[in-house]
């Protein structure tokens, strides 16, 4: 087949799919380009998981084309498809042992068993799961659950792998730690990794690109700074950090919550700010960041996220209700065009 | 904490009707070696005569053997019936879904009574001479009902994707059913055969209703029973029914406690208390 250097990974084109009157996907085109870390961001019920599923061959779409390594798969049953999936409950095999489950791939390709076992094994260490083959899922930790669904996928060498929601059930702390080690095996895997999670933190940190879901359709794609410093629409706005959009002449636009500068209502602010006076309404004191909620004069309201270098938390709090300033540069703001549906009417 | 005179007070109670269940049936094991014919207490001496005795009469063994055969053809239909309507029952949504649910798992809750008189009026009304099938379609009616619960239950603590887990790492259709889906089922299976089995044989009123003029075990004994004959000899057999019945039952609840599910703490709760809510009716 031929098979250009640009062929993406995964090519999605008009996909469609409802489930009696509800629309999952109502149409989306994406292209995920080789080796790259994708994440489908997007509140529930936003398609994202319903995308992967079609990717992976779950479901099949009631319009449109599914293309991996430019071969249309879209009538190709999961079994046939050069993907793998993490599942979101792992769906590791209960009767079988972690060896077993991890082994499963290729001992229904039969490959004789002294092969597999190895690479299993050699897999598990990949994992950092060395020694503990032989027990059931069962006896195992979610996090360690979590590492067996992995290793499961990625022993058979797919060139996509497909994650739902993988970390979803692991607490902060474990998480953050496979965010980084799901990164760093990427890299070193050097395959395509399509991400879905409603988290995001998570996306930002770990994409290459992201594409925000929202009502069964893609709002934006792009890298994670771009959608975080130029959100496309006010939802990607409001789900892709925190949504702070002000009206002003006619003209929408949002501001990240770092950008401004916040100071009290007598102290000037340097100059090529745009300036506006208003009142705290609310204080949220978050360790390292101090999250001020103020009421502008002008009318709206912005979120502002001062770092706490040298406010205690007594002084942060005993902000509320005073009057202050905000600044901005004109360049940290991002216009907003109006929202998809109100344009289509 | 409940205090230390709660906890004695409670270990008494449940000794105590334990001692109640159990006591009776221990009694029976007792006068099986009975030496006299008369039940006195205590037994003036120790002997396996009754044993050979039943053993050697005719009309023992054709009820024994009746009720052997009556018990496995129902199990077998009751495996396959009730498999079939769990599939559905937990892999579908259809219309008269809860209804069906409802109306499988009604006979259980029926008295016997009700359900051999319909099927006895039923059976007479279609001019279907009572025979060996009349019972094992009466034993069905329940039996069925504990293989679909048994079978709902494992399908439903089990999650449906790794079926998408099997197709997604490339198994076809039967390697799916023969790597993942039967292991799973299996135990369910035969822990669900084994109750059914030991509840059909050992049901005495739908079959009194189903059953014509041969008889199974039970029904033979409760003949012998009413008419006050060869009492010693029933302690005997009631000696091997109870070995019979309670060894798949020891062995069903072994194995539907022994597979490895996820989830498992919570739901072997529940399957164990359907299970012997079922052995209960």
């Amino acid at each position: 087949m031929a098979r250009g250097a640009d062929t993406p990974a995964v090519r999605l084109l008009g996909i469609r799919r409802a489930y009696g009157n509800v629309v999952a996907i109502a149409g989306i085109d994406l292209d995920i380009a080789e080796g790259e870390f994708f994440t489908l961001l997007g509140p529930s019920g936003s398609g994202k998981t319903t995308t992967l599923r079609v990717i992976a061959g779950f479901e099949r779409p009631d319009a449109g084309r599914v293309e991996l390594q430019g071969v249309d798969v879209t009538r190709t049953a999961p079994s046939e498809r050069a993907v793998n999936t993490v599942f979101q409950d792992y769906a590791l095999f209960p009767h079988m042992t972690v060896l077993e489950n991890v082994e499963y791939g290729l001992r229904v390709k039969g490959v004789p068993r002294r092969e597999r076992r190895e690479r299993a094994l050699e897999v598990l260490e990949r994992v950092r799961l060395p020694g503990l083959g032989s027990r059931k899922p069962t006896q195992l930790s979610g996090g360690q659950r979590q590492r067996v669904a992995l290793a499961r996928a990625i022993v058979n060498g797919p060139p996509v792998l497909l994650l739902d929601e993988p970390l979803g059930a692991l607490d902060l702390k474990l998480r953050q730690e496979m965010q980084v080690f799901l990164k760093e095996l990427q890299r070193e895997l050097g395959i395509t990794f399509v991400y879905v999670t409603h988290d995001q933190e998570e996306a930002l940190t770990m994409s290459d690109r992201l594409a925000v879901f929202n009502e069964g359709r893609i709002e934006q794609v792009g890298a994670p700074a771009e959608v975080y410093e130029h959100p496309r629409s006010e939802f990607v706005a409001g789900f892709v950090g925190v949504s702070n959009v002000l009206e002003r002449g006619g003209r929408r636009f949002t501001i990240r919550p770092e950008k401004i500068h916040m100071v009290e209502e007598e102290a000037t602010l340097p100059s090529g700010h745009e300036i506006e006076a208003g009142r705290v309404r609310d204080v949220v004191y978050v360790g390292m960041v101090t999250r001020y909620v103020v009421e502008l004069d002008a009318g709206g309201e912005l979120a502002v996220v001062v770092q706490n270098l040298e406010t205690s938390s007594q002084e942060a709090l005993e902000a509320r209700g005073k009057r202050v300033r905000l600044g901005w540069r004109p360049e940290h703001t991002f216009e907003i065009t109006p929202h998809k549906e109100e344009s289509e009417q | 904490m409940e205090s230390r005179g709660t906890r004695l007070a409670l270990a008494t109670w449940a000794a105590l009707v334990t001692a109640f269940l159990w006591v009776p049936l221990l009694l029976i094991l007792v006068y099986a070696f009975n030496e006299s014919n008369i039940q006195s207490w205590p037994i003036p001496g120790f002997t396996t005569r009754w044993f050979r005795a039943a053993w050697h009469d005719q009309e023992v063994r054709d009820a024994l053997w009746l009720s052997v055969r009556a018990g496995l053809i129902a199990t077998g239909a009751a495996l396959v019936l009730g498999s079939a309507a769990a599939f559905a029952i937990a892999r579908f949504r259809f219309f008269g879904r809860e209804s069906v649910s409802f109306l499988l798992v009604l006979p259980i809750a029926l008295p016997g009574i009700i359900t051999g008189m319909a099927l006895n009026s039923f059976f007479v009304f279609n001019h279907m001479s009572l025979s060996l099938w009349t019972i094992v379609i009466g034993h069905a009616t329940f039996c069925v009902v504990i293989v679909y619960n048994n079978v709902l239950a494992r399908l439903r603590r089990s999650s449906p994707s790794l079926l998408e887990a099997s197709a997604d790492l490339g198994a076809d259709g039967w390697q799916t059913f023969r790597f993942v889906v039967w292991p799973i089922l299996s135990t369910a299976l035969v822990a669900g055969g084994l109750l059914a089995f030991a509840l059909s044989f050992d049901e005495v009123v739908v079959t009194y209703f189903t059953a014509g003029a041969q008889n199974t075990l039970p029904l033979l004994i409760l003949g012998y029973i009413r008419l006050g004959q060869r009492l010693p000899e029933v302690n005997a057999i009631a000696f091997a029914v109870i070995v019979l019945t309670v060894v798949p039952v020891a062995l069903a609840q072994r194995l539907m406690r022994d597979t490895g599910v996820l989830r498992r703490g919570a739901a072997n709760v529940t399957e164990a208390v359907e299970s012997s809510q079922i052995t209960a009716v």
